[in-house]
């Protein structure tokens, strides 16, 4: 497998890896909505919690993950970007 | 000014805006403490924020392709992360989220987690490799990948109507602002809103609109938390509302518990005479309403916004600006963070404005009062007036009940300051951020629509020899004429602002989701492909929107899939016309393959510049 394809087979590892975790946060906790809602978080129902903070810290957090994750990859098959801001 | 320098010194520059805005504020605060009076506290809000942008758009005049069509690709990953906020974050977000959450409780939530979710979808599939092919349009890069005038054709077509869609509600929404903040008739407003828009892009493109964009994402910010806060801390609710609204949240559903949730028939709204537009509280406010349909009609919905929003043009070029493919994606990441700080605030608004018109142990209270009484409280005559809210004694028992008490949505943003007795500094702020949040996005929008017609079907379809000169005067003209065309529509009020706004991300997933994504993660898609999935997908997407649309044949939606969402129907339709198609043509070519292979690392000079 040259190079190249070895990049590639690790972007899309790491891209099924984050849309994994975004369907977690943006669908599957809100298919069991009604019944983790009666759980409480800071104070708030937490299904309520999850759609008005939760969810959202997740995905801000799951993005800084995947652009650092993403360099990585790019760096170690010599894939980065030379010139930098 | 803008030349090198003026990049490195951004945050310097941007510091000073800020400091001068607060400083604005507090002029103006002082002003009305010595007397001056509210309406030209407003006209002194909207003028001067106006101004600041129409300063920036004007310094940021252009005469170079680059410049106009991609701000040079120079703009710093933080501050593109602003600029994306503020074209992202529209009017309806601004002024008619929070009311959204106020009528409709947790399920009208589904639009937070959807407008948040599609940036995953946006930076893992898509944006950094947009910025690797280095293309001016979002239709550049369909045309390029899979060649063709057709393809570049049909691309255009699905941008224009979905950015059409959307940008007739942010020309309503500037136009609503500004008639109110200027005490001008709305169809004036929206003239008025459309010359400031056009004042901030038609000089510099691109550049200009990037950097008015940053401005603008300052203003609205500062407008939508600092109320958020004030009222938190004056109402004793906690001084971090984000951490410690939970007892009020508990508090509100006990309040409904005992004022009881009642639905009005039609007919007794309609007998009562309730302005159109007005709702009233029938949902609960953090619970979560029971069965496996309503948990779909929130998970499609939610489905349809994250796929649309990586499916708009707008968006999506705003990642072509950036200096590289690293900092795209890094981009994408602070763009959200700066969408979550408004975002996770419209939840606690609601939560505050409710409880403070719900609550009889508040001043501030309503609900359970004499009718007579409400009546004579002046926020409540002003927008009375406005037909913004109305009072209907269902029961005859003159005490004002919870399913008596109409309020149009936008009032929550609009009119909460008021009501919570903050001085009127703080509602001519809120104009200024509605007006800035409703101003970027249209910028934005009409911006793609018509850099995607003088780029792609003028330049590369129509004359593609066209000199720089004629290609930037043809932009230009076709910025005034879509900007005209767009607040004629608005001035003739066809749809609510926010119908039409979920409409735009259907459009958009329905037509291009696919061909975008499958162009950089599968190679054997063709031309063929690509053209069956935008034509099929848009065809099936709007063929359902007219036959369930309450406007149009008003069927019996599918499993709830109603007009908001017919995307669902679309997108699944365009990716299987696109992959049929594909497989029963022949592959692309080498060349287009090999393209495919550069466009999937982010080192190396880009492909158009190298074709």
């Amino acid at each position: 497998m040259s190079n190249k394809e070895k990049h590639w087979e690790k972007t899309r590892g790491l891209m099924w890896t984050t849309l994994a975790i975004w369907f977690f946060f943006g669908y599957v906790v809100f298919m069991f909505g009604e019944s983790i809602n009666s759980a409480s978080f800071l104070g708030y129902p937490l299904a309520y919690y999850m759609c008005a903070q939760g969810s959202l810290i997740a995905f801000v957090v799951l993005l800084f993950w995947f652009a650092n994750k993403q360099e990585a990859i790019d760096e170690e098959f010599g894939f980065a970007e030379k010139e930098d801001e | 000014m803008i030349k090198g320098k003026f990049i490195d010194n951004l945050p310097k520059i941007y510091g000073i805006y800020t400091g001068g805005f607060l400083a604005f504020i507090i002029l103006m605060a002082i002003a009305e403490q010595m007397g001056m009076d509210a309406k030209t506290i407003g006209v002194c809000f909207v003028a001067f924020t106006v101004g600041i942008y129409a300063l920036i758009g004007w310094l940021s005049r252009t005469i170079q392709v680059d410049a106009y069509y991609v701000a040079g690709r120079q703009v710093p990953t933080v501050f593109n992360g602003m600029a994306t906020a503020a074209d992202w974050m529209s009017g309806a977000s601004f002024v008619a989220m929070a009311g959204g959450i106020y009528f409709g409780g947790y399920t009208y939530m589904a639009f937070l987690v959807g407008w948040t979710g599609g940036y995953i979808l946006v930076s893992s599939l898509l944006a950094p490799y947009l910025r690797k092919f280095g293309c001016y349009t979002v239709p550049d890069f369909i045309g390029t990948r899979y060649g063709g005038s057709l393809a570049r054709f049909c691309a255009v077509v699905v941008l224009v109507l979905a950015s059409f869609t959307y940008v007739t509600a942010q020309i309503n929404a500037t136009g609503t602002i500004a008639s109110r903040a200027l005490g001008i008739p709305f169809e004036l407003g929206v003239w008025v809103g459309l010359i400031s828009i056009l004042l901030c892009s038609m000089l510099g493109g691109m550049r200009a609109v990037t950097w008015t964009q940053v401005a603008q994402y300052i203003v609205l910010i500062v407008a939508y938390l600092l109320p958020v806060f004030w009222m938190s801390n004056k109402n004793g609710f906690g001084f971090f509302p984000h951490l410690m609204l939970g007892d009020e949240v508990g508090r509100i559903a006990d309040l409904e518990a005992q004022f009881g949730l009642i639905k009005n028939s039609a007919a007794d709204i309609a007998a009562a005479g309730v302005p159109a537009g007005l709702g009233y509280i029938s949902n609960p406010h953090s619970e979560v309403p029971a069965g496996g349909m309503a948990a779909w009609k929130f998970i499609s919905l939610a489905i349809c916004m994250m796929v649309g929003t990586a499916s708009l043009p707008h968006i999506l070029m705003r990642y072509f600006t950036t200096p590289s493919v690293k900092s795209a994606r890094k981009s994408v990441a602070w763009s959200l963070f700066f969408i979550f700080l408004l975002y996770s605030s419209a939840p606690m608004l609601a939560t505050l404005s409710k409880l403070q018109l719900m609550d009889p142990s508040l001043a501030t209270g309503i609900i359970g009062r004499s009718i007579a009484d409400v009546q004579a409280l002046e926020w409540v005559q002003n927008w009375s007036a406005a037909k913004q809210v109305f009072i209907a004694d269902f029961n005859g028992d003159g005490v004002l009940q919870l399913n008596e008490w109409f309020m149009r949505g936008d009032v929550v943003v609009l009119a909460t300051p008021e009501v919570a007795g903050l001085p009127y500094v703080i509602s001519g702020l809120v104009a200024a951020g509605g007006m800035a949040a409703a101003m970027s996005t249209a910028d934005g929008l009409v911006l793609a629509i018509a850099n995607a017609l003088s780029h792609d079907l003028y330049f590369k379809i129509i004359d593609p020899k066209a000199d720089v000169a004629k290609r930037l005067i043809v932009a230009r003209v076709l910025l005034v004429i879509i900007g005209a065309a767009g607040a004629y529509i608005a001035s003739m009020r066809i749809t609510s602002i926010l119908g039409a706004v979920a409409w735009a991300f259907d459009f958009a997933m329905s037509g291009l989701f696919f061909p975008l994504v499958l162009g950089v993660w599968w190679k054997r898609a063709n031309r063929a492909g690509a053209i069956a999935g935008m034509v099929l997908g848009l065809a099936a997407g709007t063929a359902y929107l007219i036959y369930v649309g309450p406007k149009f044949m008003a069927q019996t939606p599918w499993l709830g899939i109603d007009h908001l969402r017919f995307g669902i129907i679309g997108a699944p339709v365009s990716l299987i016309a696109m992959v049929v198609v594909s497989l029963m043509t022949d592959a692309p070519d080498k060349a287009t393959q090999a393209m495919v292979d550069e466009v999937r690392i982010p080192s190396g000079k880009t492909i158009l510049s190298n074709k």
